[in-house]
């Protein structure tokens, strides 16, 4: 192949000084001198959290209020650090959903362990387990690091659902047909 | 009112005004790091310190602004760096690395006394500068006391007997050398100037600015006297400029720090206090060198080129008054050097530190020779027209 000799300009008097291009880069400083910051003041201004965003994973209520968990600790194995840990508890006959069966007892992750994969909420079937907006969880021992039930719930909420599946399975059982 | 003041004997005043000048040079000097900082954010697109506040001041109203500012962290910041362990390490010579930091205040604190920094009217009407010593070798002593600065430097760089600190002062002390040569004499024609043939040599400041303080008369050689030096000798004030970064080891001359290859140079193994002091050291000789490079070049304490003090005064009805005549002058003298200092700082950012090889070319093959020739075109200028 041809080797093609670029010839390279060169440099003026002005160049070779390096004065002109001193005096531009002055020039840009200047200007970021006095444009707006660009830096976030942390506590006071918040980011805006994009949509999918996948913070700090809570349990959910359905939006007639049901604890959607049924405790069927596909999380707890899925989970790779293994800082979920689930007791199963039954649920009381009386209660209106108590053909649910099944609702954890305790329902502890441990955010030291956690490491915000998302496994959790993408193999729950009931998609009860969501990575929502918190970013930030600080504490002053291990204890307080350990997410239990209500302060899952508490962080969690309530997440709209389109499903309803349970009331579903319950009219269909009322329909005569065993689920 | 100022009687009671003069009455004093010499030996009470003089070192009542010595210390004076010290208080307000070493919080100046304070001030700049604080400045530093925000300047460094500003031009970083970063608030800089903000947060800290005396949580006393904190229900004052009006305090918010001063904390956005930052100026309560210099008191965070000097209180750590006097109240912190201060500890020696085991490997280093410690008579001379105690000395180091102390001979490294010294040189700064003392070249301020010939450095003039105001002036004001006496009864007669003749401008009096306000300064320590009104002594006739005015520059040579600061170039003779400053350069005393670099035996810290060596000092602390060998007592503390590990390699960085070491190479970064080598390094210091061939930069300093090498650009003291151009600084010395690229300020040469500017005393050329002042001292007329034939006339009582000087190599006073205030000659320096009195030079430049004439009036406007038309277009007559008069009128260059109401310039500024940078004007009509451009080319010295830039190699001064130059120079005076190297000498105050600024960016893009910081080559005895140079944190990126020697770690931090020569006070690597200094911390707290010990630390500080090279520290406030530094800012005073910028702040010196600033306040000597404005009174060379930038007319001192004039406003503006062919708007003497004595002339503004007067124009402000305020040239009876000694008290006001001096403030105005120090606040102009001031205003200058913080703008200069602004100027160190702003450059700070916007050029990268030189290698070594090149420092040492820029020093001995471009400014020295440019200086020479410098000296040389002025003295035939001089000798041709003022025969």
């Amino acid at each position: 192949m041809a080797v093609i000799q670029v010839s390279r300009k060169p440099l003026t008097f002005a160049e070779r000084t390096y004065l002109p291009q001193i005096v531009g880069g002055l020039k840009t400083t200047l200007k970021h001198f006095f444009a707006p910051n660009d830096t976030m003041e942390y506590p006071e201004q918040r980011p805006a959290i994009p949509p999918g965003y996948r913070g700090v994973p809570t349990l959910v209520y359905d939006p007639h209020g049901r604890e959607k968990c049924v405790s069927c600790q596909l999380c707890e194995f899925v989970c790779p650090p293994k800082a979920i840990r689930i007791t199963p508890g039954a649920i009381n006959p009386d209660d209106p959903t108590a053909h649910v069966e099944k609702r954890p007892q305790e329902f502890e992750i441990d955010m030291l362990r956690c490491i915000y994969c998302g496994l959790c909420q993408e193999v729950c079937p009931e998609e009860a387990i969501w990575l929502q907006n918190q970013y930030s969880t600080t504490g002053l021992s291990r204890a307080e690091m350990v997410n239990d039930k209500q302060k899952l719930y508490e962080l969690g909420g309530t997440l709209p659902d389109e499903h309803f599946k349970w009331d579903k399975k319950k009219a269909a059982e009322g329909g005569g047909h065993a689920h | 009112m100022f009687d009671f003041y003069f009455n004093f004997p010499l030996w009470f005043r003089l070192p009542l005004q010595g210390l004076a000048v010290i208080l307000v040079l070493f919080p100046l000097a304070a001030a700049c790091s604080m400045a530093e900082r925000k300047i460094s954010a500003w031009i970083q697109g970063r608030p800089g310190p903000n947060r800290t506040i005396a949580p006393i001041l904190a229900w004052i109203p009006g305090m918010g602004v001063l904390q956005r500012l930052g100026i309560f962290q210099l008191a965070a910041d000097g209180g750590k760096f006097t109240f912190k362990e201060d500890g020696v390490p085991g490997h280093v010579n410690k008579f001379y690395f105690i000395l180091a930091p102390i001979l490294a205040m010294i040189p700064a604190l003392t070249t301020v006394a010939v450095v003039p920094f105001g002036a004001y009217l006496d009864s007669a009407g003749k401008l009096v500068p306000i300064m320590l010593a009104n002594v006739d070798v005015g520059l040579l002593a600061v170039f003779a006391v400053s350069s005393l600065g670099v035996y810290s430097v060596i000092l602390a760089g060998w007592a503390s007997n590990s390699k960085y600190p070491f190479l970064g002062s080598v390094r210091a002390s061939a930069q300093l050398i090498s650009y003291e040569l151009s600084m010395t004499l690229s300020v040469l024609p500017v005393f050329l100037l002042v001292n007329a043939p034939g006339g009582h040599g000087t190599l006073s400041l205030v000659d320096v600015v009195a030079m430049q303080s004439g009036g406007w008369h038309g277009f007559t050689a008069q009128s260059w006297h109401g310039l500024w030096g940078v004007c009509y000798l451009p080319l010295s004030a830039f190699i001064f400029l130059v120079a005076l970064f190297a000498e105050t080891n600024r960016q893009p001359f910081d080559m005895p720090e140079s944190e990126a290859d020697l770690v931090g140079g020569f006070h690597t193994e200094y911390g707290a206090f010990k630390w500080s002091l090279f520290f406030v050291a530094e800012y005073c000789h910028m702040i010196v060198g600033s306040g000597i490079f404005c009174l060379l070049f930038l007319g001192g304490w004039n406003l503006l080129p062919w708007l003497p003090l004595a002339k503004l005064a007067g124009l402000l009805g305020i040239a009876a008054s000694p008290l006001l005549t001096g403030g105005l002058g120090i606040v102009i003298f001031l205003g200058k050097v913080a703008a200069f200092i602004f100027f160190f700082m702003w450059v700070r950012w916007t050029l990268p530190r030189f290698r070594y090889d090149q420092v040492m070319k820029i020093g001995w093959q471009r400014l020295l020779p440019l200086a020479i020739a410098n000296l040389i075109f002025y003295l035939l200028a001089i000798a041709l027209t003022q025969k």
